[in-house]
């Protein structure tokens, strides 16, 4: 934060703020009512998991958050502004579910995508880079996404997000679709990019083990329409290592989660 | 990968230019050495059906012939497509940046597609008269709705998630026409115009049939009336080997610009 900013003469400034926000969907017969008096706060540098069962409503939290989406009712700040300005700011980057890369586009030109859009893709290459390297893809900056494997595309991705710098990184199960093994590496991998990027990561996963060994809190959210049922802080040491899953805390913290989300899942 | 890996050996390279160039190059030649048997063997008159030899002799002596009536249906055939799907691609663009004027406009653009080209012909020479420009305009009409369809499902084949990409990072419209919607159309694209090089050809020998005194089609009707077959046949390889050549040129032009692999399947 620097001293230029306005906002950060407040205390305790939150990166990320939602009060009592609730969303309903204008469809075509009944309304649909998805979150109902969702409050949160995420701290800058922390890393918070939204957990729930699908279609609780993770995805359209964090669709409004980044200004895709606007809410029905309550208040939600990024960097103490609106989203919309945090938006044009380019406060946060994004990563979806499927990398969403554009098929057209070698890996070099996906992640300098953000810098052309905004006007500063002269003096991106650079940086695009060095993050291609932090992502382990430097060997591959000229290859096509149809080119690479599920993983790597994500990597584009987490790449293509941080090249504006920003310092939050939203991300909509971005490792869903992997399988097991790569999911766990990639796992690893963004902590370790969390570790040396410095941002705010909120990152919505419906995968608790995913969840307690990531995050330093966990918010679970439950369905129809979609509550905060539980934020958890986890306590667990870091750098975190995978034979962390194993201990009995681990299975403490996912056992707790699988509780509050087996009762979520009854309700329906 | 299989296939890659198996261009990489020099014996690999020789069945791939086998089966892309070889095979093809059989039926076509099994096709032609029948009908020089049949012809020849059943005593066919020339007249009715020339052998594939005697066409080929007529093409060398009457290329004189064939060559003064070549560039005025190149002209107008590549002059259609051109104005066809320019036209069409425009039009696809207005479409997809303006709702009410795709509701207004499509129905027309489907009506033309409905009237038989065949009898709108006449009225088009009637009205433009006997020069380039009704030829022009139906290959034109002919090559235009294929492409004018393909380019706004194009247009509009781009997912959801990329849109909602390009918002978080703030493009304008302009950013996201040239950025999302035209690149991902390129495929579309393509291959409508691979079907309207054919069309057009079609469209400018039937615009000569009605009213012209040159060009391929004019030599069509000519050389049927005088009963000179083999010339009908000679002019009927060039129209084809006419809308061949559109049709490579425009698989080349998609090599060069489409280099991905699109999303989309290919048909
Ligand atoms: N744009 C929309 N219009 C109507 N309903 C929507 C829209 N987006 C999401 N929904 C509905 O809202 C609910 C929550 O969706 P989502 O936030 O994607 O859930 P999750 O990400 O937790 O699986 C679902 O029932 C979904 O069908
Ligand atoms: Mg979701």
């Amino acid at each position: 934060m620097s001293p230029a900013d306005p906002s950060a003469s407040r205390i305790d400034l939150a990166a990320i703020q939602l009060e009592e926000v609730g969303m309903t969907f204008p469809t075509s017969s009944v309304p649909l009512r998805v979150l109902e008096a969702v409050s949160l706060a995420v701290r800058p540098g922390e890393f918070v998991s939204l957990l729930g069962p699908s279609g609780c409503g993770k995805s359209t939290v964090l669709r409004l958050v980044a200004d895709i989406l606007v809410p029905t009712d309550g208040r939600i700040t990024v960097n103490g502004e609106s989203p919309e300005t945090a938006r044009r700011r380019r406060a946060f980057g994004f990563v979806f579910q499927d990398a969403t890369l554009l098929a057209w586009r070698s890996t070099l030109e996906n992640v300098l995508l953000p810098l052309e859009i905004s006007g500063d893709a002269s003096r991106g290459r650079e940086r695009a880079r060095r993050l291609l390297d932090l992502v382990g893809l430097a060997k591959f900056e000229s290859a096509y996404p149809w080119q690479l494997s599920g993983g790597m595309r994500q990597r584009v991705a987490i790449a293509r997000a941080l090249v504006t710098e920003p310092r939050i990184l939203l991300m909509d199960e971005p490792f869903g679709a992997l399988d097991e093994i790569t999911r766990e590496y990639m796992n690893l991998e963004l902590l370790r990019i969390w570790q040396a990027t410095a941002t705010t990561i909120f990152f919505v996963t419906h995968s608790s083990p995913e969840a307690v060994f990531l995050s330093d809190r966990v918010v679970v959210l439950g369905t129809r329409p979609g509550r905060v049922k539980l934020d958890l802080a986890v306590d667990l040491p870091r750098p975190r290592d995978p034979a962390l899953k194993e201990t009995v805390e681990f299975a403490r913290y996912t056992a707790a989660l699988r509780r509050t989300l087996v009762g979520e899942t009854r309700l329906e | 990968m299989a296939i890659a890996a198996a261009r990489q050996t020099p014996r690999g390279r020789v069945a791939a230019l086998i089966r892309q160039f070889g095979l093809p190059a059989l039926g076509i030649l099994t096709i032609l050495g029948y009908w020089e048997l049949h012809i020849r063997l059943f005593s066919v008159p020339n007249y009715l059906m020339p052998p594939p030899s005697l066409i080929a002799v007529t093409l060398v002596e009457e290329w004189p012939t064939l060559e003064r009536n070549v560039g005025t249906t190149v002209i107008e055939a590549v002059g259609g497509f051109l104005l066809g799907n320019a036209v069409a691609i425009l039009l696809a663009v207005l479409f997809v940046h303006n709702r009410p004027m795709e509701r207004t406009l499509f129905p027309v653009a489907v009506a033309v597609r409905t009237v038989p080209i065949i009898a709108i012909a006449p009225i088009l020479v009637l009205l433009l008269g006997n020069g380039y420009a009704p030829k022009v305009v139906i290959a034109a009409l002919i090559s235009f709705f294929p492409t004018l369809v393909n380019m706004v499902r194009g247009l509009q084949a781009v997912e959801t998630s990329a849109l909602e990409l390009m918002r978080v990072l703030s493009a304008t419209k302009a950013q996201v026409f040239f950025k999302l919607r035209l690149p991902s159309s390129l495929p579309f694209l393509f291959a409508a115009l691979k079907i309207a090089t054919a069309s057009s050809v079609i469209g400018a020998i039937v615009a000569e049939w009605i009213g012209a005194d040159t060009g391929l089609g004019y030599l069509i009707v000519i050389s049927t009336f005088e009963f000179r077959t083999g010339l009908l046949y000679a002019t009927t390889a060039v129209a084809s080997f006419l809308a061949l050549a559109l049709f490579l040129s425009v698989v080349a032009l998609e090599r060069l610009i489409v280099r991905w692999q699109p999303d989309t399947p290919r048909q």
